[in-house]
């Protein structure tokens, strides 16, 4: 594997506050901060609500964030950006949506589809060239040539969702944000997908965010892992740390939640509540309990929590 | 133990635009009193249209070729609209996946619980209002007052879930159809639902049949388990013996394809291709074509269930007495060997 502390992505007090109203604000995200070094894979976790997929749209400027910066390979690419930043964010940067087949224009054939951002940035010379990138890429993703002219409708839900990664990774990106991306497919299916990803990953030296709420899944395919509740990042650690050294106490009742597939050990399983009323999310600051490994919380919280 | 309901090789097709899809080829199961039996397999395997039958709300190009349902030594399949009538909602009820499509956006959640009681026991409006008040603080809501007139938009996911469960045990039902009941809802709230459906379970001592196509709900909520693939049950047996002894080689692709919280692997098992189209239903055993462990007589003949023990069975050509000795994949041995050491480690 790549070395993988070289940072490709910081986030810093990045916030995005939605508008209902004249007087209400939803905070669905209030400074959050965090770095993905390059090659690894960072899960974000929590349940809905809890901004994680707001972040990951933050990040790729789908949403305009009110507030913090997002620095990309070094660059600014949060606020007003330049064309070539915007250019170089488009192609090294791509997402994979839930819904494959809601991000797949119906009206179009496959080929279309993927090449799109081949023609948005003019990266082939011959109509020759740019089919054959399509094609390449829809064997390296496990569909084959003869798909290319097929539409979306007739095609599987694995299939669809190989296609979308296809589109993502045609332009070559460094970077790849996951938002539930298998959480619409069966079980079976899911491991092929995820087997996939980790396949593209280890090929092309890519870096992912992974936006899930399946949390056995996001264990097994994440380096580190950030837990997210009502908009805060409330623990950010390696994904060992998180599991097996929880320290907040959201994290302990969310992990504790998690069925596991051991009938026997189901059985007597005790779920931990997690009750918010003494612990203010506004007062903390991310602090670090051991290398790597950060916990939102006031010094009195985290000296509760640790003791 | 006293069966409750008793299916026999029910057959159903859909005729569709394209041609026939059968997708229910031979299912029989039993379910007995008090105990909660998981169905479970992938999109398209008919465990939904399975239930879909027992509540005779069928769609309408649905056809039951064959088969009978057995309650009350009455066959489901056979009687007249208005005898189901007064079995489903009463008898039967079911709770499915989404709350806010199975609730009435225009109606308070409070009446809809209601209209049920009025319809099925004959009480008048106020009686009827004070058992859905008591009905609401059963599935553990308070404020019952305010909840009974507020509509489903005022809820949360995990409060009309509560409801649509509140609706369907309004009436005393003895048999209760969950199907996916916990797959919208976030983790911690799909906890607090399934510990209170096996709350009531021992309460009411209601018999379950429980849909979803997540394990580790199955290993929490299971008495007995049924696997289904391609409009088949392709083995059955108790939690215990599907999840730590499992035969058919399906359902060692299932198990060894979610990943499992302690066990620190790297790389998933993923079963190869994709289930078959029912509109053309493969000869022999349906899940040949993706196993690793077919054997010639797969392709050509559908094996029977071939019985491991006295609860346990698995319809696999593996298990007759001539089939050359195949193990399970290695990556399930082991997590299993992992997942017996859990448990002794605990030591409960």
């Amino acid at each position: 594997m790549t070395t993988k502390n070289q940072v490709i992505l910081r986030v810093e007090n990045l916030s995005q506050h939605f508008k209902l109203g004249r007087k209400n604000i939803l905070k669905a995200m209030d400074k959050v901060s965090f770095t993905v070094n390059k090659g690894e894979t960072f899960g974000l976790v929590g349940e809905s609500g809890s901004g994680k997929s707001t972040t990951g749209r933050s990040i790729i400027r789908l949403y305009n964030p009110t507030d913090g910066d997002v620095e990309f390979l070094g660059k600014r690419i949060s606020g007003k950006i330049d064309k070539r930043t915007e250019s170089m964010l488009r192609t090294k940067m791509q997402m994979i949506f839930q819904d494959p087949m809601a991000s797949l224009n119906p009206r179009k054939t496959v080929l279309d589809i993927i090449a799109q951002g081949l023609d948005i940035h003019k990266l082939y010379k011959t109509k020759k060239e740019r089919n054959k990138k399509v094609y390449d890429i829809l064997e390296t993703v496990g569909l084959s040539k003869e798909h290319a002219h097929r539409y979306p409708h007739e095609f599987s839900g694995g299939q669809r969702q190989r296609i979308g990664i296809a589109r993502a990774l045609v332009v070559d990106p460094e970077f790849v944000i996951a938002d539930e991306a298998i959480s619409a497919l069966d079980v079976s299916i899911q491991a092929q997908v995820v087997n996939l990803l980790k396949k593209m990953q280890e090929e092309r030296e890519l870096t992912y965010i992974f936006i899930a709420h399946d949390l056995s899944m996001v264990r097994y395919i994440s380096d580190r892992i950030g837990v997210m509740h009502l908009g805060k990042m409330v623990e950010i650690g390696s994904a060992s740390n998180i599991y097996n050294n929880p320290i907040h106490p959201y994290t302990k009742s969310l992990l504790s939640a998690i069925p596991h597939p051991n009938p026997l050990l189901e059985r007597y399983r005790k779920r931990v509540d997690y009750d918010k009323s003494n612990i203010d999310y506004d007062e903390g600051e991310l602090v670090e309990i051991e290398k790597d490994h950060f916990v939102l919380g006031t010094e009195g919280e985290i000296k509760r929590w640790t003791a | 133990m006293e069966k409750i309901l008793e299916v026999k090789n029910l057959c159903v097709s859909f005729k569709t635009h394209n041609g026939v899809v059968k997708a229910i080829r031979g299912v029989s199961f039993d379910l007995f009193k008090g105990e909660t039996l998981a169905i479970v397999g992938e999109s398209g395997s008919g465990k939904s249209v399975t239930t879909k039958v027992l509540m005779g709300i069928l769609a309408k190009n649905g056809i039951i070729e064959e088969g009978e349902v057995l309650f009350d030594n009455k066959d489901l399949t056979k009687i007249t609209k208005k005898e189901i009538s007064n079995i489903k909602g009463k008898d039967i009820a079911i709770i499915f996946q989404d709350p806010m499509t199975s609730l009435n956006p225009t109606m308070t959640v409070g009446y809809q619980i209601a209209e049920s009681i009025i319809e099925h026991q004959g009480l008048t409006k106020n009686e009827a209002k004070s058992k859905a008040m008591e009905l609401i603080k059963l599935v553990g809501i308070n404020q019952s007052e305010k909840r009974y007139k507020q509509y489903p938009h005022q809820l949360s996911g995990g409060m009309r879930q509560r409801i649509v469960i509140a609706i369907a045990l309004a009436c005393n039902p003895r048999i209760l159809i969950a199907d996916e009941p916990t797959t919208a809802l976030d983790v911690t709230i799909q906890a607090q639902i399934l510990d209170l459906i096996k709350e009531l379970q021992e309460k009411i001592g209601l018999s379950i049949i429980f849909i979803t196509h997540d394990l580790g709900v199955v290993a929490n909520v299971a008495d007995r388990v049924a696997v289904m693939y391609a409009g088949k049950i392709v083995e059955f047996g108790t939690a215990e013996e599907i999840f730590f002894d499992p035969r058919h080689p399906y359902t060692w692709g299932l198990l060894a394809s979610v990943p499992d919280l302690n066990s620190e692997i790297n790389k998933l098992y993923a079963i190869p291709g994709a289930p078959p189209n029912l509109l053309y239903p493969p000869k022999g055993d349906a899940f040949a074509l993706r196993s690793d462990f077919a054997l010639k007589v797969d392709l050509e003949e559908e094996p029977p269930f071939f019985k491991v023990t006295d609860t346990h069975y698995a319809a696999t050509w593996l298990l007759h007495e001539n089939a050359p000795k195949v193990e399970m994949p290695e990556i399930l041995k082991v997590r299993i060997e992992s997942m017996k050491k859990e448990v002794s480690q605990y030591d409960y």
